[in-house]
């Protein structure tokens, strides 16, 4: 028989987990923080202030309008992770949905959806999503529902094969005879076992949304300005990377802190 | 065959068979049918335990399936007159969803069933549970936090929910061990008697057959070399099939 180990135990010994659980905290910490207060106005400008150097009053300095980068960053950050968490949440809802019904039913049907999954997957994903901010135009929601679209497939190949791998179990088998039907078993009986497998993917996807979002910020058609994301301010910060090094640093440090604590958080739960 | 005779009993197969699709030779070819039930014909009556026994991969388990509409797609009569018929799978490791509590698990057929409330169903699982001789508190565990033999009494809980008339056990003992075996057994008996259950056994085991079964079938190749009391087949085989599982399982033929 297997020993098992108790969860708790598990964890406290996955230092993985640990160690992306505290970054991720602590970046969720500043997030909320920019929330609730920033030291400054994060769009109030101040000619005398441009690129005002690290100082007591502004931590990570101003940027070209004299603008405070901590509290841009504050608010950025909150932007770039708000569009990340709500890309993956439209890619793995419909990812689950369309996984689901592909293995569970198999045959045509898992055919035409897999092979529909592989012609997205084929384009990088960003060129996806440029098409189709091409279709609907530039803006915050419309990136949204780009990234969104293009991380539907590769969460209906995971969710596919876990449900492939359960539907030839005995305790779906036993639960058809004890009278659930196709939607109860799918959803109900086998998605739970899949659970741990997309938390995991949910995690990795986080970061490839937060790249995503920087990298749609970055060619300028993500959130509009004056508002603040990630890759909005290391886009306008390359201007002036030499004259006003802080501009793009200090984004790109919480952006890498960020990426990292979702990654060990994600390696944490596939280790579990 | 008249409706008094299959009112008598509980279910009667005739002339089954099953096939199944094998690979296909060419690209172009048809897919070669392999035939795993042969003329099965056999009747059961209400309350017997009936043994079924056979080496693996003649068939059992295929039968178990046709009969329980698994396997729909069958040449043949299938009459049953049980109400509900349920089944317990040989390996409690993959039998019992391991995202869900035993309490759920034992649930779950009363939810589908319907037109329970939830404090019924809960009462009526607990019930349930101390039937198959385990402690209330194994309602909140998991399934991995239970040994083999306490898996399999879940199972058997599980397929009891729903009051069946028939049960088929696929080789319920078979994954477990010896001293196990026998509590599980002595289970499947007191509840056949309690509960007047018709039990269909399922088995390679010849021994643990005899010590349960009032009437037996020997399975050979998807085919029935010989059915009838258990006592008067191990005694006296007929077939050579069955001299041959006796002889290996070591009953002498005297």
């Amino acid at each position: 028989m297997k020993i098992k180990r108790e969860p708790m135990k598990r964890i406290s010994k996955n230092s993985n987990f640990i160690a992306g659980a505290v970054l991720t905290g602590l970046i969720l910490l500043f997030i909320i923080i920019g929330c609730i207060h920033t030291p400054y106005d994060p769009e109030a400008m101040d000619g005398a202030g441009r690129f005002a150097g690290i100082s007591w009053r502004h931590p990570m300095g101003c940027d070209n309008f004299g603008r405070d980068i901590l509290s841009r960053v504050m608010t950025g950050a909150g932007t770039t992770l708000g569009v990340a968490f709500a890309t993956v949440a439209i890619g793995a809802f419909f990812g689950v949905i369309w996984g689901a019904f592909a293995g569970y039913y198999g045959g045509l049907l898992d055919e035409i959806f897999m092979r529909a999954a592989d012609a997205m997957l084929a384009f990088p994903s960003i060129l996806l999503a440029l098409m189709i901010i091409g279709l609907f135009g530039p803006g915050k929601y419309n990136v949204i529902l780009a990234l969104g679209i293009a991380f539907v497939p590769s969460f209906a190949r995971i969710v596919r094969s876990e449900f492939i791998r359960c539907k030839n179990m005995d305790y779906v088998r036993s639960a058809r005879l004890m009278g659930a039907g196709n939607l109860r078993i799918m959803f109900v009986h086998i998605l739970p076992n899949a659970f741990p497998v997309i938390l995991s993917s949910v995690l990795i996807g986080f970061n490839n949304a937060v790249l995503a979002e920087a990298g749609m910020n970055y060619l300028g058609i993500g959130v509009m300005p004056p508002d603040a994301s990630l890759g909005r301010m290391l886009s306008e910060a390359q201007t002036y990377i030499f004259s006003a090094p802080g501009y793009a640093i200090f984004p790109g440090i919480v952006l890498i802190l960020m990426i990292l604590g979702f990654s060990l958080l994600g390696e944490g739960v596939r280790d579990n | 065959m008249s409706g008094q005779e299959r009112e008598n009993f509980l279910l009667t197969v005739r002339n089954l068979n099953v096939f199944f699709d094998g690979k296909a030779k060419g690209l172009w070819k048809q897919k070669e049918k392999i035939q795993v039930l042969r003329d099965v014909s056999f009747s059961m009556k209400r309350g017997e335990i009936l043994g079924l026994v056979g080496e693996s991969g003649c068939g059992k388990s295929t039968l178990a399936r046709t009969i329980l509409h698994i396997i729909r797609d069958y040449q043949g009569e299938i009459f049953s007159s049980a109400g509900c018929s349920q089944m317990v799978f040989q390996d409690p490791f993959g039998s019992l969803n391991p995202a869900r509590k035993v309490g759920w698990i034992l649930e779950e057929p009363l939810k589908n069933k319907g037109g329970m409330e939830k404090d019924e169903r809960r009462q009526k699982a607990l019930q349930m549970l101390k039937r198959v001789g385990l402690d209330e508190k194994y309602a909140d565990r998991y399934p991995r936090e239970l040994s083999g033999g306490q898996r399999q009494r879940v199972a058997i809980a599980a397929a009891l929910m729903l009051e069946p008339e028939l049960l088929i056990a696929d080789e319920p003992v078979s994954a477990l061990d010896v001293t196990i075996q026998a509590q599980i057994l002595e289970l499947l008996l007191q509840l056949h008697k309690e509960m007047n259950l018709s039990v269909l056994f399922i088995s390679h085991d010849l021994r643990v057959v005899y010590q349960i079964c009032d009437r037996v079938m020997i399975m050979q190749k998807g085919h029935i070399v010989e059915q009838g009391e258990t006592g008067a087949v191990y005694e006296n085989p007929q077939a050579a099939y069955t001299k041959e599982l006796l002889a290996a399982a070591g009953f002498s033929e005297d």
